[in-house]
């Protein structure tokens, strides 16, 4: 077990990151200005480390796929983000937000890791406020603040309803700013396929320049990875239809332990798929179920329209079974619940797949005009996708794949267990649990991008003043080269019948169906077997036009979906391997009488790490055991 | 000075300077052509003011000036903005996004340019060095201006140019009024709308004057 | 329904391009645009052709990388709508769509419907950040401001950098992307101190990236799918002007 060495600083919890940067070694600033850092991915976790890096002096190599590093996912992000400001005197503190991400994510975080992340988000909102984040303000001229994702304080802050697009921004002005004082070379349209490793540290990427298909090398003496999650997997989720693991992947395979991957957020409100070409679902944003009542009909393939259905006819199905929180259960709750209903024929709509988000009686109560003051640009969404007026009829949403909580295994410095190699964000494993809170995702990337990589980055590098610059030519470079090369001079060479995106539907379909909300062994069993034949099927009937050398997008989608064969069954294994059911992990082995998650500390408290063992092979599972001496631990309720 | 006046912005605030200049010449034209339909003494005596005041002396180079400025900076512009887009878009709908007049004032600018090049052979080259008739009004020899004006306007063919030529202006300035403020910094949300409608009303009066007087004495010849 | 396609077909960034006329059947009205032409890729692959390259990402109308311009109009029909957001509902059976790139000289096409808009990352490179270091940012409530200028900063802020508004102007400028960006940091008491100095910087990039300049038509912002209004650009000539008189 000596792969996991968590690097947890000694002291009391609150004072562990203290005394952490009291502790790392420091790089002095001639010496920075001699030590070269990638990093791959352009999110708020990415833009912001990288222009924080260049600002302390390092010389920065950042990487987008996008055609500009403003375009990365965050831009997405709806609702908010969390800080212990207190602003509202509502008894908010850095402990109650440690506690609540802890208690959200069902106990399977890191303790330290966490504690760190809340302590850091004040800081944070400052960092934007003073590079123009426009967030929202009361009349006083002070920040505003509102509750998310059923948390008991006010602590969200929120720039209507594109936090994401904001926070992305100022971290990308914070960016381009270096970039023209050249301190970061920006490298857009660029795809990461591989790692390279020189006696054992990270030490430089492989890359793929999308417009002219060359195949690059780039060398730094450390790697950021800050490539975003996975849930592309499910071919539809709320996630951009380039988001992608292949970084990630690469990494892994290369020996960065790849931690709790079936740990997947379904979001419960999305707009429901309408037709077979699909591409995405569309998130309307939690903040709806603060006056939606969701429902099904009481009988069973009722396919009267939803004014036709009486009062008496409906089961408010959440209200019914939580009656504590009713409609504001957390996501994975609700989602279940929606799921649960649809497979046992209440469904509603075409493909009986969708429920109803009913605002009729908050309507009645508040009056319309309250309530498009609240929602008003979700509702006009929401009828420009599907033609419908929320006004007068129920919407209709159903789950999508949304956040992953797993990642690449990193310890407290953010370092994976690859020497060099760090990840930050979605892409690694740390702090969300079994399941994230509502505008935590935002906190947690700016965190790591601002305030702690920079900080346990210079412990590793403080190493290495003394590493010349690493020359592309070594024969590492070349193997991990040719690597690529090879292996998409193979994708290309299969020319079969049938596109990538159909590959990549089906996989999903497996993941959505097998390795989705609910999960069992027989399923999880048949999802391996399933997609073991699917890929063999991929690599003998793939088909991908054009050619290598230039801009061709079915060749990128191809060496994605290549990596989610092998990710997918990773998932799998790891959703077989849990047999509990914590956050958003639910398997149906593990429920009470009643149908609700059943946790089991004494078995499952640790972190699932799994180490590559080559192509073909089967996985091993390292476990990192997790202790909460601080953390209120109880049992998920929402009755 | 000299690359604030290099940058686009720095060039466009000089043709909408000169053009408000313009607009306000406009305006004390416009007031002494409607002389002509009070009759042949109070135009005289207008336009006689006009030619001997010395305030008007000082302005006539620098509106020659803001002429000058105002097309070579257009022109400028306009040139320089051919250039951006060497592939053309194969079909353009801008009916519902952008106006007429707002798409083509350089066209506009340039049919005003032909009327006035006419429009000073006819009246003020004549005015000043041409052969003119004079009238004795109280003591003072006054220039006849009436008689010349009035005399191309019978002709229908004169005066239809000249009508053409206050519509030319009048669409020049629907959209010139409110863009000059809008250049200038000089508009907001709120603002712009007003200045548009402002923009509507001020070409109405100077395009509906100019082209009411040639009308006038068109019809007035015909019936009478 | 069935739905004619004239699409501008380019193989590279040195390659002439030239129109191509598909014919499409069975299209579904609840289909997305995009999805539209996903569904001819798919049947191109199948047939042997290259699928239509085109970009594209969140498909939520926020990221800013769908860019096409349809009948005539950046995004397509409708108002306040990205093309990933433009649904075929618009559409009815029979209807021939013309499908471009954004073009502009500032704007090269790579390949097909992919124009290359790294010359606004160029702009904002010029000054479109506040220069604030991580750390030494003050608590965030000790400047107060003023909820309308706030609001007001957000409405710029809202702009995605899509192009469309180049896309859309007659003359090519990219007035209303700079004017986004120079108006939301000049209404904030932290972006407030360096506006002039920004607009100018900003502009002289602009101009040298071979963007024209504005004429004022109001086209940008009538096709803006954030409903970036033209009073930004008033701010924008507002801070230039007050910035050209001080030096």
């Amino acid at each position: 077990m000596s792969k996991l060495v968590s690097k947890i600083p000694e002291g009391p919890l609150a004072d562990k990151w203290n005394n952490h940067k009291n502790s790392v070694k420091l790089v002095n600033p001639a010496n920075k200005a001699r030590l070269e850092i990638i990093v791959v991915g352009t999110g708020l976790a990415g833009s912001s480390a990288a222009a924080t890096l260049a600002e302390l002096g390092y010389n920065v190599k950042a990487f987008c796929f996008q055609d500009s590093p403003r375009r990365a996912h965050s831009v997405a992000a709806q609702g908010g983000i969390n800080a212990a400001k207190n602003y509202k005197n509502d008894g908010d503190s850095v402990f109650r937000l440690f506690n609540d991400i802890i208690k959200g994510g069902d106990y399977r975080s890191r303790e330290a890791n966490v504690y760190r992340a809340a302590e850091v988000s004040n800081q944070t909102i400052d960092q934007m406020v003073a590079a123009g984040v426009p967030f929202a303000r009361e009349y006083s001229g002070y920040l505003d603040n509102r509750s998310f994702g059923g948390v008991q304080v006010s602590r969200t802050f929120y720039a209507r309803g594109q936090t994401g697009q904001q926070c992305l921004l100022g971290a990308y002005s914070s960016l381009i700013r270096q970039i023209a004082k050249g301190k970061v070379t920006m490298y857009s349209r660029r795809d990461m396929i591989d790692l390279v490793l020189v006696e054992g540290r990270a030490r430089g990427i492989i890359t793929r320049n999308l417009v002219t298909g060359e195949i690059e090398r780039h060398s730094a003496h450390a790697v950021v990875l800050a490539s975003g999650g996975y849930g592309t997997i499910y071919y539809l989720s709320t996630l951009a239809v380039g988001s992608n693991a292949t970084a990630a992947w690469a990494a892994h395979k290369k020996g960065a332990l790849f931690s709790n991957p079936s740990f997947v957020q379904i979001h419960p409100t999305s707009i429901p798929q309408l037709n077979d070409y699909q591409a995405k679902l569309t998130l309307m944003s939690e903040s709806l179920r603060n006056d939606g009542r969701i429902w099904v009909p009481k009988e069973k393939g009722d396919k009267r329209h939803p004014s036709e259905i009486s009062e008496d006819e409906r089961d408010y199905y959440l209200e019914r079974r939580y009656p504590a929180f009713g409609n504001l259960v957390p996501r994975d709750v609700a989602s279940r619940a929606a799921k649960e209903r649809c497979d046992a024929g209440y469904g509603v709509g075409e493909t009986g797949l969708s429920v109803y988000l009913d605002f009729s009686r908050a309507i009645e109560k508040q009056g319309k005009g309250a309530i498009e003051n609240k929602y008003g640009n979700l509702f006009e969404m929401y009828k420009k996708i599907t033609g419908i007026n929320p006004y007068n009829e129920p919407m209709r949403i159903y789950p999508a794949g949304h956040y992953t909580m797993g990642g690449l295994w990193v310890d407290y410095n953010l370092m994976t267990t690859i020497p060099g190699l760090f990840a930050i964000g979605e892409s690694n494993f740390s702090d969300h649990g079994a399941n994230r809170l509502g505008a935590g995702s935002l906190m947690q990337c700016s965190g790591d991008g601002y305030f702690i990589l920079p900080v346990t980055i210079g412990d590793y590098l403080a190493d290495e003043i003394r590493t010349p610059r690493i020359p592309t030519d070594l024969p590492e470079f070349e193997k991990a080269e040719k690597d690529v090369v090879e292996k998409i001079q193979s994708l290309m060479a299969v020319n079969g019948t049938q596109t990538v995106t159909s590959f990549h539907k089906r996989l999903g379909r497996i993941m959505w169906d097998l390795c989705g909300m609910v999960r069992n062994e027989d399923g999880l069993k048949e999802a391996l077997n399933q997609i073991a034949g699917l890929k063999e099927e991929f690599w003998k009937d793939v088909k991908i036009p054009g050619t290598v050398g230039e801009l061709n997008q079915e060749l990128e989608k191809a060496v994605k979906v290549a990596d989610f064969f092998e990710l997918g069954r990773l998932m799998c294994r790891d959703a077989l391997e849990r047999k509990e059911s914590c956050g958003a992990h639910f398997r149906e082995e593990s429920q009470t009488p009643d149908g609700e998650a059943q946790r089991i500390d004494s078995e499952y408290s640790y972190v699932a790490a799994w180490e590559y063992q080559g192509e073909g092979k089967d996985h091993t599972l390292h476990k990192e055991e997790l202790t909460f001496k601080d953390a209120r631990i109880q049992k998920r309720s929402y009755k | 000075m000299s690359s604030f006046l290099n940058a686009s912005v720095g060039r466009k605030f000089l043709v909408s300077i000169s053009g408000l200049f313009l607009i306000m010449f406009l305006a004390v034209h416009l007031t002494v052509n409607l002389f002509l339909i009070a009759g042949q003494e109070a135009y005289n005596l207008a336009a006689h003011f006009m030619a001997t005041n010395p305030a008007i002396k000082v302005m006539e180079p620098l509106l020659a000036a803001g002429f000058l400025l105002h097309i070579a900076y257009s022109a400028f512009i306009t040139f320089t903005n051919q250039g951006t887009r060497p592939q053309k878009y194969a079909m353009v709908d801008q009916r519902e996004t952008s106006s007429w007049p707002s798409r083509n004032m350089f066209v506009l600018g340039f049919l005003i340019l032909l009327f006035l090049v006419l429009h000073l052979s006819n009246f003020w080259y004549n005015m000043k060095f041409g052969e003119m008739t004079y009238i004795v009004y109280g003591g003072e020899e006054v220039q006849d201006a009436y008689s010349l004006v009035t005399g191309k306007f019978v002709i229908w063919w004169y005066a239809l140019i000249y009508v053409a030529g206050a519509v030319f202006l009048g669409l020049h300035l629907v959209h010139g009024f409110a863009s000059a403020f809008q250049t200038l910094g000089l508009s907001n949300h709120l603002w712009y709308r007003r200045l548009t409608v402002a923009g509507y009303i001020y070409a109405v009066i100077v395009a509906g004057g100019f082209a009411l007087i040639p009308l006038w004495f068109l019809v007035g010849n015909l019936a009478g | 329904m069935d739905i004619k396609l004239k699409i501008w077909r380019q193989k590279g960034p040195k390659n002439q391009g030239n129109f191509v006329d598909y014919n499409l059947t069975g299209v579904s009205k609840d289909m997305s645009f995009l999805e539209m032409i996903d569904y001819l890729n798919k049947k191109l692959i199948e047939n042997g052709d290259e699928p239509v390259a085109y970009e594209h990402d969140c498909r939520e109308g926020i990221c800013g990388s769908c860019a096409l311009y349809i009948n005539g109009r950046p995004h397509g029909p409708g108002d306040l709508v990205t093309t990933c957001e433009l649904r075929m509902t618009k559409f009815t059976d029979g209807d021939t769509i013309v499908i471009e790139p954004w073009r502009a000289r500032s704007f090269p096409v790579i390949k097909d419907l992919i124009a290359d808009r790294f010359a606004f990352d160029k702009i904002m490179e010029a000054g479109g950040f506040i220069p604030v270091n991580t750390g030494s940012a003050p608590e965030a409530n000790s400047i107060p401001v003023p909820k309308e200028a706030s609001d007001e900063a957000f409405d710029a802020a809202a702009c995605i950098g899509c192009g469309a508004c180049v896309a859309a102007c007659k003359n090519s400028s990219a007035m209303l992307f700079v004017a986004a960006k120079v108006s939301h940091l000049a209404l904030l008491p932290q972006g407030k101190s360096e506006s002039g100095k920004r607009a100018r910087a900003m502009i002289a990039k602009m101009d040298e990236l071979g963007f024209g300049s504005c004429t004022n038509t109001g086209a940008c912002e009538a096709e803006c799918p954030k409903g970036i209004s033209l009073a930004h650009i008033a701010r924008l000539n507002r801070e230039y002007l007050k910035e050209g008189f001080r030096s």
